[in-house]
């Protein structure tokens, strides 16, 4: 298990990664945009969906494998409505239907989400100094636990438990709200950002699993 | 209604209905003894407990260790294993990823190692909705063996 302490260093990480991506999320739409604190969310697999505001909802989710010194997944889940939005946004068009995107419209969206996840990685690269790369971004647009339900399927090999690190992005108009997901692959992951801006940590390798 | 969550089990009798939200790589099991009416529906999110790296893991999540977890369940209200049926949905891809990693094609993976833990136990699938690329919301009725599979903009079928 995770300490308070370190619990505390962890969602600052995020949060230091989160401002970054803020910072040029709001250039590419000319919009001030927001961030909640993260989170660390640490859940058994069968109560996630439980913790989701709309686990059937329709949404836009980006996907980014996070590979280097840190195995770990990311996804960002936008709403339907949300969604349009950032398409009128960006291409200044009406968008009627997600299901029927075009090859433009289609990335766009992974357009955000690759400057708002480069951005993330390469604040948390900066200050950890560890070495990151990121994938390119995968587009999914369907119901919101089939898609985060994907990263944490790679994480179930290690642990029973759930283990994310959850931070909102959102505009000060209410036409953009971004869910950011960080996902390890497995707990030595978060472990090994933790050591690299000099946390130490007493592991018995017991892991925290409940 | 009965919720079965990720890496769950549970089974029940009619007029239960069980559902599970959300697969997209995961599958969801369905078992059905039409004589006694007595169902069970397991989300399992991987395919093989041999790839867990504890040894004190949840059965529920991986299909060869749900599967005979299930059937013993049901058998438990009544059910007798000769007579069950299967119907399985999920085992998506839901990203295209471009990646080393075996893992990101884990929804095919998932589906074959359903198929293959079922058929130990002479286990019959009688309908199926797997693979593709989009997420499935069920619901399994326990009075008609009707299997209800959901997903965004594909409307409902009822297999």
């Amino acid at each position: 298990m995770y300490s308070n302490f370190e619990l505390d260093v962890l969602k600052e990480i995020g949060n230091i990664g989160a401002g970054n991506a803020a910072t040029a999320l709001s250039i590419i739409i000319s919009e001030k945009v927001l961030i909640k604190i993260p989170e660390v969310i640490i859940l058994p697999f069968n109560e996630v969906i439980d913790v989701m505001k709309d686990p059937e909802g329709f949404v836009t989710g980006i996907f980014f494998r996070i590979e280097g010194e840190l195995e770990s997944n990311c996804v960002l889940i936008i709403p339907e409505k949300e969604t349009k939005n950032l398409l009128k946004l960006l291409l200044k068009e009406d968008v009627k239907d997600l299901l029927t995107l075009n090859d433009m419209e289609q990335s766009a969206l992974k357009e955000v989400g690759n400057i708002l996840v480069s951005s993330f990685v390469s604040a948390l690269s900066d200050f950890t100094k560890l070495n990151l790369k990121i994938s390119v971004p995968s587009l999914a647009l369907d119901m919101a636990a089939a898609i985060l339900s994907f990263p944490l399927t790679i994480y179930g090999i290690m642990g029973d438990t759930a283990l994310l690190l959850s931070t909102e992005f959102y505009g000060d108009s209410d036409g953009v709200l971004i869910d950011f997901y960080l996902i390890p692959d497995d707990d030595k992951s978060f472990k090994k950002l933790l050591k690299a801006i000099g946390v130490d940590i007493f592991d018995d390798d017991t892991s925290w699993n409940r | 209604m009965i919720r079965v969550g990720i890496g769950e089990f549970k089974s029940a009798k009619a007029p239960a209905v069980i559902s599970t939200l959300g697969l997209g790589s995961c599958v969801g099991i369905c078992l059905w003894d039409e004589f006694t009416k007595v169902g069970g529906l397991a989300h399992i999110m991987l395919p093989d407990s041999n790839l867990s790296t504890t040894n004190n893991f949840n059965p529920g999540k991986f299909a060869d260790t749900a599967i005979p977890l299930l059937i013993y369940d049901m058998e438990e209200l009544g059910a007798n294993r000769k007579r069950i049926i299967a119907k399985i949905a999920g085992g998506a891809q839901m990203f295209e990823i471009k990646s080393q990693m075996e893992m990101m094609k884990i929804g095919k993976r998932n589906v074959e190692a359903v198929r293959k833990a079922l058929s130990q136990f002479n286990i019959k699938i009688v309908a199926e909705d797997v693979e593709g690329n989009f997420g499935r919301s069920i619901e399994f009725n326990c009075d008609t063996g009707l299997l209800t599979v959901k997903s965004v903009g594909r409307g409902i079928k009822i297999i």
